[in-house]
């Protein structure tokens, strides 16, 4: 696989494979957790992994299936072209370490960033426009949710700090 | 004629000014999130669910269900101006409502989209209003085994009816159902599948994971594509709207044939996207306009949107009735009665009847209401597609996340999505529906309640479902929408021989 060519990617083939796969392990988690549970008859009746040690089982069956058919006669075209796959994780990425500092700079700073960076980054705006949006969306927000409908939002040193 | 002393009670419910203003604030924000893509009706409902918990929960179910209305009306904004289908149950609509608009006819094309959207919403309203309560006082006397049954012919019709193969909408089902035991089991209050994590104690919320699914998911879809603009010019005047109109009455038949296709599928729980598809597939071989449909034919516009509206409307009457969701925004509707501490099912109608009722009128009321929006702003909603989606794209992700953040207050929910929404992008890009997964999520505890249940009562014989002749016969049905895709293949083969 070249990285270069721009039509080049992953085959469709090769990566609905592993998202089969995923899923028949994440089967066989589901079998194992309830084995652990209990499977079989307790003196109120089938046990807490009765129920999804069946779930399991046909997770498991149901994938072999869909990887015989998908090996069989599947989509022989690309999943996508590397650069599609590089759009997605440019959006993938930052999202993550968007959540990831949620718990410690609250909703509204890592939002302004987030919202600035994506639009000065990706859309390429001048700065006053995305510092108009970047600071206009949390405190849209703010207003809607905390003080029209009184709902809570994470919150960080700097909302500490000007007493919100 | 008690339903109609109610229904009357419900419209005096529905009329109260607090309730009519939060009709209209439903409709305007659920055109919006129509029109923008990777906010459809589900999530865009999920992400709002929040806003209603300090609401009384008629007025809350009230903007909720409007928000439903607004989305499925703004799907065809932009299917018909833009050829961007903003929910899946318009992509039918783009077929003729584009080439209209590209012949300058898409004021036509629209009022007829809204015009039919309305006519079968209002079909499937009164649909609901005549036999919601007959099915409802009906299920009162369902014990658990005929309880399971009703969720297992639910199920069983997704594996049917869904265009995915059967086997990976089976797959996206259990996961749903693996994910809903995940947690406290309720009948031993035994912890299971947790792995010793304390976050997993209280199990997957579906409103996460429908947020990350549908959310996150179309996002990075819509990312993948990359977007580019085209659009129509977006102007109806009376004069349009009045000329359409005159020309309606011609298609009554198709209407009334979509009508008829959307409440079936909307109450077996395939929903709005194959309802406008067999609606639109079956006007095209029946009308003696056929061989024009897909260059500009108006009843090719009417066909897909009654259905579809049909069909969403329709989906609200098992969730009403009996408690099964027939589709993904009818299951985060039915998140929030549970939310509110009402139970949905037949108890509701005897229970709660002004709620129940004030839930039917308003549909009646939304509806009009909803008609009427988007007959006089379909500019400003176009002018919102034409916000770029660099900037449209963050702002949702973040709005996606303080809905995830707001259902428990807890930031693990918002990683969490983040994990849907990647998850969602593979499944649906490797073919696997999502629809028949968040309502397995929703279900699947009282699924297996009512499983376990039964077996209890039968020490443990599967002979309980088939054991009296109702729940016999629910499970036959079962069945044979299990087996549909292979019935209508055999019978196809079968055919051939007797014609020829």
């Amino acid at each position: 696989m070249t990285t270069n060519s721009p039509h080049a990617g992953p085959t469709h083939k090769a990566v609905e494979a592993g998202v089969t796969l995923l899923i028949a392990l994440f089967g066989a988690i589901v079998v194992y957790g309830s084995l652990k549970a209990g499977i079989n008859w307790g003196a109120e009746g089938p046990r807490a992994g009765f129920f999804p040690f069946y779930i399991g089982i046909f997770i498991i069956a149901s994938s072999a299936i869909n990887l015989w058919n998908g090996l069989r006669d599947g989509d022989d075209g690309l999943f996508a072209e590397w650069g599609q796959l590089r759009q997605v994780l440019s959006v993938v990425i930052p999202t993550a370490i968007y959540v990831g500092v949620m718990p410690f700079t609250g909703l509204y700073l890592a939002s302004i960033i987030f919202i600035g960076w994506f639009m000065r980054w990706l859309g390429k705006y001048s700065w006053l426009v995305v510092t108009a949006v970047a600071l206009g969306m949390p405190i849209v927000t703010y207003l809607i949710f905390e003080r029209w409908f009184l709902v809570p939002l994470p919150k960080g040193p700097i909302e500490e700090w000007l007493g919100l | 004629m008690e339903e109609l002393v109610n229904l009357f009670h419900g419209f005096a419910v529905a009329l109260q000014p607090f309730n009519i203003m939060v009709m209209v604030l439903g409709i305007v924000l659920g055109v919006i999130i129509g029109v923008l893509p990777g906010l459809g009706g589900a999530n865009g409902v999920a992400i709002l669910l929040p806003l209603t918990f300090s609401m009384p929960p008629t007025s809350a179910i009230i903007m909720l269900s409007c928000i439903y209305w607004g989305a499925l009306f703004g799907g065809a904004i932009t299917s018909i101006l833009f050829n961007i289908p903003g929910e899946p149950w318009s992509v039918a609509t783009t077929f003729d409502g584009y080439p209209m608009a590209q012949k300058g006819k898409a004021g036509e094309a629209l009022t007829a989209a809204f015009t039919s959207s309305f006519v079968g919403a209002l079909f499937a309203v009164i649909m609901i209003t005549l036999v919601a309560p007959l099915v409802a006082s009906f299920a009162l006397r369902f014990g658990p085994a005929e309880k399971f049954a009703v969720y297992f012919l639910a199920f069983c019709s997704f594996v049917g009816l869904s265009k995915e193969p059967p086997f990976k909408t089976i797959a996206a089902m259990m996961i749903g159902f693996a994910l809903a035991a995940v947690g406290l089991d309720s009948i031993t209050g035994q912890l299971r599948l947790t792995f010793g994590s304390t976050e997993l104690l209280n199990g997957f919320d579906f409103l996460i994971a429908v947020i990350g699914l549908f959310g996150i998911g179309e996002i990075l879809l819509t990312m993948e594509e990359g977007l580019a603009f085209r659009g129509g010019k977006a102007k109806i005047d009376l004069r349009v709207v009045l000329q359409t109109w005159k020309e309606m009455p011609q298609y009554w038949v198709t209407s009334l044939r979509s009508c008829l296709i959307g409440c079936w599928m909307g109450i077996t729980p395939a929903g709005a996207t194959p309802a406008s598809f067999m609606s639109y597939g079956i006007a095209k071989r029946v009308s003696k306009n056929g061989h024009n449909f897909g260059k500009g034919e108006v009843e090719g516009v009417v066909a897909p949107e009654t259905a579809a509206h049909a069909a969403g409307t329709a989906a609200l009457l098992p969730m009403l009735s009996l408690g099964v969701p027939g589709s993904p925004t009818a299951a985060v509707l039915l998140g929030g009665l549970l939310i509110w501490g009402l139970q949905p099912g037949p108890m509701l109608f005897v229970e709660q009847k002004e709620f129940v009722w004030g839930l039917i009128a308003s549909m009646y009321l939304g509806n009009l209401v909803g008609l009427i929006v988007v007959l006089t702003c379909v500019p400003i909603f176009a002018a919102i597609l034409r916000v770029p989606f660099s900037i449209i794209a963050p702002l949702i992700l973040v709005l996606c996340a303080i809905g995830a953040y707001s259902v428990h207050s807890s930031t693990f929910d918002v990683v969490l999505m983040l994990v849907f929404g990647v998850v969602g992008y593979l499944l649906k890009k490797c073919n696997y529906p999502l629809a028949p997964l968040v309502l397995a999520i929703v279900l699947g505890d009282k699924a297996e309640e009512a499983f376990r249940q039964s077996l209890l009562g039968s020490q443990g014989s599967l002979g309980v479902f088939f054991s009296n002749s109702l729940v016999g016969t629910i499970m036959v049905l079962g069945l044979i929408a299990l087996f549909w895709s292979a019935i209508q293949e055999g019978y196809s083969r079968l055919r051939p021989h007797s014609v020829a």
